[in-house]
C-alpha cells in the first residue's frame, strides 16, 4: 500500500540513482515542499514564525552542517557555537560597513568567512582524533567567544557589546529588523534551507561524501585506497563550517535581531546542535531535520500543554520540561541509538512489507 | 420594568469586566542561575496588581490580568514569550533582563508597545526623541555609576585622584553598560579604572579575586546578578577585602545575596533605586493578597529588597495606566495610550503617600524628551542581619551622563535608521 516498489520501473540510470527512488517517497517530498512553499507563507503568524518555524529552519541548517562534519566525516566538533558566532559577526560587520549589500550576499559571505575560520581550526584534525579533537574544537569555541567579547571592533565599539541587525530589504521587503514580516523571514530562511539541504544531499552522495565516509569508517584504510585525508578532512570542515556560519548569520539577522556572543553562541549552543544530530541521527539529512524539530518544538509544545492548557505554574512547568526532555532523550537513545532517522527508516521498511511481514 | 432594568444593569456589570481588562505580561524567571533575583521581583510585581484587583477592582474600574511567561533569563525564550503574549493586548513589557531588552527595543517599537526597563536595559533610551517606546525611569546604569563615584568623592574630600578603582562586572551587555561612564569619570577625576569581567553565570571568580588581592584597589564597584553576587561577596570575605569598600549596584544588593554569608558580609554596601523598610502597603498586601491565598509566590518574600522593587515597578506601571486613562478618557486603554500615560507620568511624594508607599522612590516627571527620570539612588549597607539605608537620594552628575546619552542614542538612530522626533515643537 505504502512504499511499494512494485510497478515503479526505472528505465534510465538517472532514474535509478535519484534521491527518492520510491515513488511514494518522492510524492511525499513534493507534498512537503508544496505545503512549505504554497500554504505556510499565507497562513503564518508572528508567533509561529518567531517561536517555531524560523528557529527550526535555522537550527536545521546548523544540524546539517555539524552532521556533515561529525556524521559523515566522523570528526567530533564542540565548536559549533563559536563558528555560528563567526557567521553572525561577519554578517554584522558586512551589514554595517556596506549598507547597500543584499542579504543573500551577506549571508553567503558570512558562510564563506566561517568556512575559512573552520578550516583553520580544522587543521589539528590531521594529527588528532576522537576526544582530543573534541577538546581542540572546544578551544575554538571558547577562543572565538572570547575574541568577539574582547575586540570592540567586532561590535562597532557599542557601549554594551551587543550587536543589533539593521533593517535590510530584499526585493523591496524587509528581511531583517523589526518591520520584517513573518512570511518574508520564513521564505528567506526556507530558501536557504532548501538550497543548502539539496547541495548537502548531493555532496554526500558524490565522490566527496564517499571520501568523507571512508575517512569516518577507517582513516588508514581510506588513505590506502587513495583518499587524501588532508583534502577530505579539511573539505569537511570547510563545508560544515559554511553551513554552520550561514545558520549563525541567520540566527542573528533574521531570528534574534540583537545578540550577545556569550549568551547566544556559548557552549550550550554547541551542545544543543550536537544533541540535535545525535537524537536525529548521525550521518542522515532527515535526521538533521528531525533532531532540529525535536529540540525546537518539544519545549514549546510542552509549554503550551502544561502552562497554557493545563494552567500549571510557569516555574514548575519549566522544571518539568527539563525532566521530560531529558527523559525522552534517554528513552530515544536506549530504544534507538541511531536516532530518529533510524526509527523513520525502520518504519518505512515495515510499511514496505506490510501487511505480510515475514 | 424596574426589575428588568436591574437585571440589565447587573448583566452589564457582570459582562463588562469579561470584555475589558488591562493585560500586563510578566516576563519572569523562576528557574536558572538568575532565579534568586527573578522570583522576588516577579512576586512583588504580580502581588501589587492582585492587590489592586482585590482592593480597588483594578485600575480605574478595569481589572488587571497578569500573564506570566518564564524566560529563564534566556533571550530566545524571551522572544518566544514576547511573541506569545503581544497579541493579547499587552500594555507594557518589563523583561528584567538587559539582553532581552536589547531584543525587544526594535520589536516593541515596531509593534507600538511600550517597554519599561527600570534601572536596566539600554541606558541611552533616556533620550525619548530616539527611543519613542522605551522608558527607563527612575534611574539607569550610567546614573548608578555616577552616583557611586559621587559618594566616593564625598568620602574622600572631593578628590579621587590617584585612587585605584576596579569594576567587577558580569560579562554581558548588562555588566558592560557602566564602563563608558566610568572611563569618562576616571579621566575627569584622575582615578585609575581597572576592568575585571566575570563570565556568565558567574560562579567562577577565583581568578578575578586573585587579581584584586594582588592589586589591592581602593574600591571595587560591582555589577553582578543572580548567583554571581553571593559568590563575589564570599570571595571578598575570603581574601579579607574591606567590605565597606566593595560597592554593588542595585541588582547586587538583595537579601539573598548576603544572607548566605550573613554576619561575615557586614559592611557590604549597595545602591538602591527604591527605599527599603516597612510601608503601609505591605500590610494591605498581607491582608488582601497573601492571607487570601492569592500570592504569586509563597508570600515569604514580602518586604524584601527585590520584592519591594517589583512592587515599585508594578506601581509605576499602574500609575502610568491611570494617567493614560485620565488623558484619553477611556478606561480600557490600548498600548498606544499606555505609552502616552508613561510619557506623562509624574510621581510626587503626595501620590506615593496616598498609595501607601511614602518616599519609595524619588520624585520625578517623565517627558517626551526625557524618559529617564532623575537618576537618583540611595546607598544601603548590610549590617549583618538587614539592609540599612545610609543616605537620602543622591543625584548623579548629569553633565557626564548627558553627553554620553546623546552620543549613544545618536549612534543607535544612525544604525537603525531612525529619525529622532522633535520634542520641543509638540
Amino acid at each position: 500500500m505504502f512504499y511499494r516498489e512494485a510497478g515503479d520501473f526505472k528505465t534510465s540510470y538517472a532514474d535509478d540513482s535519484q534521491t527518492f527512488p520510491i515513488a511514494f517517497d518522492r510524492y511525499r517530498y513534493y507534498a512537503v515542499l508544496a505545503v512549505a512553499l504554497g500554504i505556510i507563507p499565507f497562513v503564518i503568524t508572528d508567533y509561529w514564525a518567531s517561536a517555531i518555524l524560523i528557529p527550526f529552519l535555522i537550527y536545521a541548517i546548523a544540524a546539517i552542517g555539524l552532521n556533515i562534519l561529525t556524521g559523515y566525516c566522523g570528526q567530533v566538533s564542540l565548536g559549533t557555537g563559536g563558528f555560528m558566532a563567526v557567521g553572525a559577526y561577519t554578517s554584522y560587520k558586512l551589514m554595517t560597513a556596506f549598507p547597500g549589500m543584499d542579504m543573500v550576499t551577506v549571508t553567503l559571505l558570512s558562510g564563506a568567512m566561517t568556512a575559512m575560520v573552520g578550516v583553520m581550526f580544522g587543521l589539528p584534525s590531521l594529527r588528532i582524533k576522537g576526544f582530543y579533537l573534541a577538546v581542540a574544537t572546544l578551544a575554538a569555541q571558547f577562543f572565538l567567544v572570547w575574541l568577539f567579547n574582547k575586540v570592540p571592533w567586532f561590535y562597532n565599539y557599542s557601549a554594551s557589546g551587543q550587536i543589533t541587525a539593521p533593517e535590510r530589504l530584499l526585493f523591496g521587503h524587509a528581511v531583517t529588523g523589526p518591520n520584517a514580516e513573518a512570511w518574508v523571514k520564513y521564505l528567506f530562511c526556507l530558501a536557504f534551507v532548501f538550497v543548502l539541504a539539496w547541495v548537502a544531499r548531493n555532496l554526500t552522495r558524490g565522490a566527496m561524501g564517499r571520501q568523507w565516509m571512508a575517512i569516518r569508517d577507517m582513516d588508514i584504510a581510506a588513505e590506502i585506497i587513495g583518499v587524501n585525508p588532508l583534502r577530505a578532512k579539511l573539505s569537511a570542515f570547510a563545508v560544515s563550517s559554511f553551513y554552520v556560519g550561514v545558520a549563525g548569520a541567520l540566527l542573528f539577522t533574521v531570528y534574534l535581531g540583537a545578540v550577545e556572543v556569550g549568551e547566544a553562541y556559548g557552549i550550550q549552543k554547541s551542545f544543543l546542535v550536537l544533541f540535535m544530530i545525535i537524537i536525529g541521527g548521525l550521518g542522515s539529512l532527515f535526521g538533521s531535520f528531525a533532531g532540529a524539530a525535536f529540540m525546537v518544538l518539544l519545549p514549546v509544545a510542552l509549554k503550551v500543554l502544561l502552562v497554557d492548557t493545563m494552567g500549571w505554574d510557569t516555574a514548575l512547568a519549566t522544571h518539568f520540561q527539563f525532566v521530560i526532555v531529558g527523559g525522552l532523550i534517554m528513552f530515544f537513545l536506549i530504544v534507538e541509538p541511531h536516532g530518529l532517522a533510524r526509527l523513520w527508516s525502520l518504519a518505512k521498511e515495515k510499511l514496505r512489507l506490510w501487511p505480510f511481514p515475514h | 420594568m424596574k426589575k428588568l432594568l436591574t437585571t440589565v444593569a447587573a448583566g452589564a456589570m457582570l459582562a463588562s469586566p469579561a470584555f475589558a481588562d488591562l493585560m500586563f505580561p510578566d516576563l519572569s524567571y523562576r528557574t536558572g542561575p538568575f532565579a534568586a533575583g527573578g522570583i522576588p521581583f516577579s512576586d512583588g510585581y504580580q502581588d501589587y496588581f492582585t492587590l489592586l484587583n482585590q482592593r480597588d477592582g483594578g485600575i480605574g474600574g478595569v481589572p488587571v490580568r497578569v500573564v506570566e511567561c518564564e524566560t529563564a533569563y534566556n533571550t530566545e525564550r524571551g522572544v518566544e514569550c514576547y511573541e506569545a503574549t503581544k497579541g493579547d493586548g499587552a500594555l507594557v513589557y518589563q523583561p528584567l533582563s538587559t539582553g532581552i531588552t536589547y531584543q525587544l527595543i526594535p520589536r516593541a517599537t515596531a509593534d507600538g508597545i511600550p517597554l519599561h526597563t527600570m534601572g536596566y536595559g539600554r541606558t541611552s533610551a533616556v533620550n525619548g526623541e530616539v527611543f519613542s517606546h522605551v522608558f527607563n525611569y527612575p534611574a539607569n546604569y550610567w546614573d548608578a555609576a555616577s552616583v557611586m563615584i559621587n559618594v566616593l568623592l564625598d568620602e574622600n574630600g572631593g578628590s579621587l585622584s590617584g585612587k585605584k578603582i576596579t569594576l567587577l562586572y558580569h560579562n554581558s551587555a548588562y555588566g558592560r553598560e557602566p564602563i563608558r561612564t566610568l572611563e569618562t569619570l576616571a579621566a575627569q577625576h584622575g582615578f585609575t579604572l581597572n576592568l575585571l569581567a566575570v563570565d556568565s553565570p558567574g560562579q567562577e571568580q577565583g581568578n578575578q579575586w586573585l587579581q584584586i588581592r594582588r592589586d589591592r584597589p581602593d574600591y571595587v564597584l560591582f555589577w553582578g546578578w543572580g548567583v554571581m553576587n553571593q559568590v563575589a561577596i564570599q570571595e571578598a570575605i575570603n581574601i579579607r577585602y574591606p567590605l565597606e569598600n566593595f560597592i554593588g549596584n542595585w541588582w547586587a544588593g538583595a537579601d539573598h545575596d548576603v544572607a548566605s554569608a550573613g554576619q561575615a558580609a557586614a559592611g557590604y554596601r549597595a545602591l538602591n533605586m527604591n527605599r527599603l523598610g516597612d510601608m503601609p502597603v505591605f500590610a494591605e498586601i498581607q491582608q488582601h493578597v497573601i492571607d487570601a491565598g492569592l500570592a504569586a509566590g509563597d508570600g515569604t518574600n514580602l518586604g524584601s529588597v527585590l520584592y519591594t522593587r517589583g512592587m515599585y515597578a508594578a506601581m509605576l506601571a499602574a500609575e502610568a495606566a491611570r494617567k493614560a486613562q485620565e488623558i484619553h478618557g477611556v478606561a480600557d486603554i490600548t498600548p498606544a495610550m499606555m505609552r502616552d500615560g508613561m510619557e506623562a507620568l509624574e510621581m510626587t511624594n503626595a501620590r506615593m503617600d496616598a498609595l501607601g508607599m511614602p518616599g519609595i522612590g524619588p520624585e520625578f516627571a517623565v517627558s517626551c524628551g526625557d524618559h529617564g527620570g532623575t537618576g537618583q539612588a540611595i546607598m544601603t549597607q548590610w549590617n549583618g542581619t538587614e539592609w540599612v539605608t545610609l543616605t537620602d537620594f543622591i543625584a548623579p552628575d548629569d553633565s557626564v551622563t548627558g553627553p554620553l546619552v546623546l552620543e549613544d542614542s545618536a549612534a543607535y538612530a544612525a544604525e537603525a535608521g531612525i529619525t529622532p522626533r522633535n520634542c520641543n515643537g509638540s
